[in-house]
C-alpha cells in the first residue's frame, strides 16, 4: 500500500476511542467501537443514516456521555468533561451561527469566552477572517452571506480556539453539488494549513473520499472496516462494504480451484479466474466484486475462457465524462459496465439490443468472503 | 389554452374574498374604536354648556367658526394631581411588567423546555385562571389579603410585613389591604400569563443547537443563557412587557378593588371625572393624554418588531 501524504505515523494514537457503546433505552446506537486516529489526520466516519456515526461525534464533543468504554485525546481522559472544558471544537450541521451576533462576533465568542484580552480577540479574529477570505463580511449577521459563506463562518469560527480536535459534522451537507465539489478541495486546504487533527461525519462517500486520509465505514453501530479512501475502494472487506462505498457488480460463486497463485471462482454466467491466493478453500461459497470501470467492452470473444460473459445491453445512461451500460446476462442478472468516453465520437458506437461481451483482468476482483 | 379568463377577474376589483375577510375587522374597528375615539376627541375640545356641548364648528353669518378650547389640556398640566396620577400610573405598570417578567421569563423558560409531551398541559394550566371571570379573581384577593386571609396570615407568619412596611408597601404591620403592595399582586397576577404566553411561543421555537454551539466554543450554560437564550428571546420579553404595560397603565378595576384611595391610578381618575364629577371634557382630555401616553411606547415596539422581522432568517 502507498502512503498518502496525511497517512497516520507509528507514534502512540493521539485520539483513541475504547471500546465505546452508547445506550439509548436498550438500543445500541454505538456498539463496542474502538479507533485510533494519528495527530493531524482528517478522519471520516462515512455511514447511512442512523448507523451511529453522529452519535460517536456528539460523544467526541461531549454532548452525550458512553454508556461505557473510554475516549483519551492526546493522554488526557475526556470522561466528565462537561462540552464547554473540552480543547475540542465543532462545526454543527448546517453551522447553528448565531443569528443576533455579527460573522466577527460569532468568530469571536469563543475567543471571549477564554477570557482573552481585548486586542487579542481582534487580532485573533482577523487572521481567522482573512484565513477565510470573509474580511470584507465582518460586520454582517449570518442571514445575509450566502451558504458557502456562512460555512467558512462555520470553519472560522471553530478553528479560533486553536481546538486540539475538530469535529465535523456533515460539513458540506447544505451545499449544492458545485459548491460542495469547490469548497471541499478549499476546506482540506485550510484545514492543513492550520494543522488541526479532524473528525468528520458525513454520509456522501464522495465527500469522505476526496476529503480523508482515512475512513471508518459504520454501519448499525458497529464500525466494518477503516482505512485509507483507496484501501476501502480496493480492497473492501465484506459484501457490504463494497456494495456501500461506489458501484460494484456482485457476483456469488464457488471456489472450484485453489492454488497459492491463483483461485478459479465460477459463478452462473462465467468462471472468474483471480491472479492471487484467497484464504479459503476448495468448494467454498465466496462473493466475488468487480467494479464497473474495471470491465471493458467488445463485440467479438475474447480469446480467454475466464473472466468473460455475454450479454445483451438494455441500459445506456450518459453521464458526460463516462457512459454505464447494463447488460442482460443469461441468468438474468444485470452487469453494470462503465466506459469512459475518451473519444467524442466511436465509430460501430455500441447500442441498444446488441449482443456484446464484457471482459476483465484477473486483478480486476475482489473476493468477498464476508 | 387561454380562452377562459379566470373567474376573479370577472368579478370586481373590491369585491373578492380577501377585501372582505380584511375588511371585517376594519369596518368593526372602525365603528367601536375610531368613531368612538373621534367623538371623545371632540369632546376634548369642547366646552359644557348646561348638559350638552357647544359645536366646535359653526357657521355664523357666512362665517365659519372653529372654536377649540383648549384649556381642558392647559389644565391637566396646571394640577398636579394629573401629573402624579400619571406618574404613579407609570410606576405601577412599569412594577407590576418588571414583577411579570421575573417570574414569568423562568416559568416561560422552563414551560418550554420541558418534555414535548407534557408541554400542552403546561400551557393549559397557564390558560386555566380564564375560565374563571377577570373581576371573580381581583375579588378573591381582597379575601386572601385581608384581615384573617390565609395569605395575610401566611405573610405575618413569616414576618414579610416588616419588610413590605420597611418598603413602604404597606401602611402599617398586618395590613395588606389598599395597598400598593394588593395592587402590585393584584395586577402582576393578573397580568402574568399575558407574559409567559408570547415569551413560551418564542423560546419554545428557538434551536437549541444554538446552545450546543455556544457550549462547545466554551460557554457555561449561565453564559450561554445570557449570551444566546435572552438576546434571541429580545421580541418576546418586548411582546409580553408591552401585552402588560399597556393595559396596566390604564387599569381600573384592580386599583379600585385592591388599590383603595392611597394609590393613584389614571384609570380610576378618568372614571371620577366622567361620573363623579360629570366633567366630560376634562376626562376627555386624561383619556386622550393617556392614550397618547401609551402609543408612544406601541410605536416604539412596532419599530423594533419591523426591524426584527427583516432580521429574521
Amino acid at each position: 500500500m502507498t502512503s498518502t501524504p496525511h497517512a497516520p505515523a507509528a507514534t502512540p494514537a493521539y485520539l483513541q476511542i475504547e471500546d465505546v457503546v452508547k445506550e439509548f433505552g436498550g438500543y445500541k446506537a454505538v456498539n463496542h467501537v474502538s479507533l485510533e486516529i494519528a495527530k493531524g489526520e482528517i478522519f471520516a466516519l462515512l455511514g447511512s443514516s442512523g448507523c451511529g456515526k453522529t452519535t460517536l461525534l456528539r460523544m467526541l464533543a461531549g454532548f452525550e456521555t458512553p454508556t461505557s468504554g473510554r475516549i483519551v485525546l492526546n493522554g488526557q481522559d475526556l470522561a466528565g468533561l462537561p462540552p464547554y472544558e473540552r480543547p475540542i471544537n465543532m462545526m454543527f450541521q448546517s453551522y447553528a451561527l448565531f443569528p443576533h451576533l455579527s460573522v466577527w462576533d460569532n468568530i469571536a465568542f469563543g475567543l471571549r469566552r477564554d477570557g482573552l484580552p481585548r486586542d487579542k480577540v481582534a487580532e485573533r479574529v482577523e487572521t481567522m477572517l482573512k484565513l477565510v477570505q470573509l474580511g470584507k463580511y465582518a460586520k454582517r449577521k449570518p442571514h445575509q452571506l450566502s451558504g458557502g459563506q456562512q460555512q467558512r463562518v462555520a470553519l472560522a469560527r471553530s478553528l479560533a480556539k486553536r481546538p486540539q480536535l475538530m469535529l465535523l459534522d456533515e460539513p458540506l451537507g447544505a451545499l449544492d453539488k458545485k459548491l460542495r465539489e469547490q469548497t471541499q478541495i478549499e476546506l482540506v486546504n485550510i484545514i492543513e494549513e492550520v494543522g488541526v487533527t479532524c473528525v468528520m461525519v458525513t454520509h456522501d462517500q464522495e465527500e469522505a473520499m476526496t476529503m480523508a486520509s482515512r475512513i471508518a465505514v459504520m454501519s448499525e453501530g458497529h464500525i466494518l472496516q477503516v482505512g485509507p479512501p483507496g484501501e476501502i475502494y480496493e480492497t473492501p472487506a465484506t459484501r457490504f462494504v463494497a456494495d456501500f462505498i461506489g458501484n460494484v457488480n456482485l457476483m456469488e460463486g464457488v471456489v472450484s480451484a485453489d492454488e497459492p497463485d491463483h483461485v478459479v471462482i465460477d459463478c452462473d454466467d462465467c468462471r472468474h479466474y483471480v491472479g492471487h491466493g484467497i484464504s479459503g478453500t476448495k468448494g467454498m461459497a465466496v462473493g466475488v466484486a468487480v467494479r464497473p470501470e474495471k470491465i471493458t467492452l467488445t463485440r467479438e470473444a475474447p480469446a480467454n475462457e475466464f473472466n468473460r460473459v455475454r450479454g445483451e445491453v438494455k441500459d445506456i445512461a450518459y453521464f458526460g465524462s463516462f457512459t454505464v451500460y447494463h447488460l442482460a446476462l443469461a441468468s438474468g442478472a444485470v452487469l453494470k459496465v462503465s466506459q469512459s468516453n475518451v473519444q467524442r465520437h466511436r465509430d460501430d458506437e455500441i447500442a441498444w439490443g446488441d449482443a456484446v461481451w464484457a471482459h476483465w483482468s484477473p486483478t480486476a476482483h475482489v473476493v468477498l468472503t464476508q | 389554452m387561454r380562452t377562459l379568463p379566470a373567474l376573479s377577474s370577472l368579478r370586481p376589483r373590491w369585491w373578492r374574498g380577501r377585501s372582505v375577510v380584511i375588511g371585517i375587522p376594519y369596518v368593526w374597528l372602525l365603528v367601536f374604536f375610531l368613531l368612538p375615539f373621534v367623538i371623545v376627541l371632540k369632546i376634548s375640545f369642547s366646552e359644557m354648556e348646561l348638559v350638552t356641548f357647544k359645536d366646535l364648528i359653526t357657521v355664523k353669518d357666512g362665517v365659519l367658526q372653529i372654536a377649540l378650547k383648549f384649556s381642558n389640556y392647559v389644565y391637566l398640566t396646571q394640577d398636579d394631581l394629573y401629573f402624579e396620577t400619571f406618574l404613579s400610573s407609570l410606576k405601577y405598570a412599569g412594577l407590576t411588567t418588571v414583577f411579570c417578567l421575573f417570574i414569568g421569563y423562568p416559568f416561560a423558560y422552563f414551560m418550554a423546555r420541558a418534555r414535548a409531551t407534557v408541554q400542552p398541559a403546561l400551557l393549559m394550566l397557564v390558560m386555566l385562571p380564564f375560565w374563571t371571570s377577570f373581576l371573580l379573581r381581583v375579588y378573591a384577593w381582597k379575601g386572601l389579603l385581608g384581615e384573617n386571609g390565609w395569605i395575610s396570615d401566611l405573610l405575618i407568619a413569616l414576618h414579610v410585613d416588616h419588610l413590605l412596611l420597611a418598603a413602604g408597601l404597606i401602611p402599617s404591620l398586618g395590613k395588606f389591604m389598599n395597598s400598593p403592595f394588593s395592587l402590585n399582586i393584584g395586577m402582576v397576577y393578573s397580568y402574568l400569563p399575558y407574559m409567559v404566553l408570547p415569551l413560551y411561543a418564542n423560546l419554545s421555537k428557538m434551536d437549541l443547537r444554538l446552545l450546543e454551539a455556544a457550549a462547545d466554543l466554551g460557554a457555561t450554560p449561565w453564559v450561554a443563557f445570557w449570551k444566546i437564550t435572552v438576546p434571541l428571546s429580545k421580541a418576546g420579553i418586548i411582546a409580553g412587557s408591552m401585552l402588560v404595560f399597556i393595559p396596566c397603565v390604564g387599569e381600573y378595576v384592580i386599583p379600585e378593588l385592591l388599590g383603595g384611595p392611597s394609590t393613584l391610578m389614571i384609570g380610576r381618575v378618568l372614571w371620577d371625572e366622567f361620573f363623579g364629577n360629570n366633567d366630560w371634557p376634562t376626562a376627555s382630555a386624561v383619556a386622550i393624554a393617556l392614550i397618547l401616553l401609551i402609543l408612544v411606547p406601541l410605536a416604539v415596539f412596532n419599530r423594533y418588531q419591523d426591524r426584527a422581522q427583516e432580521g429574521a432568517r
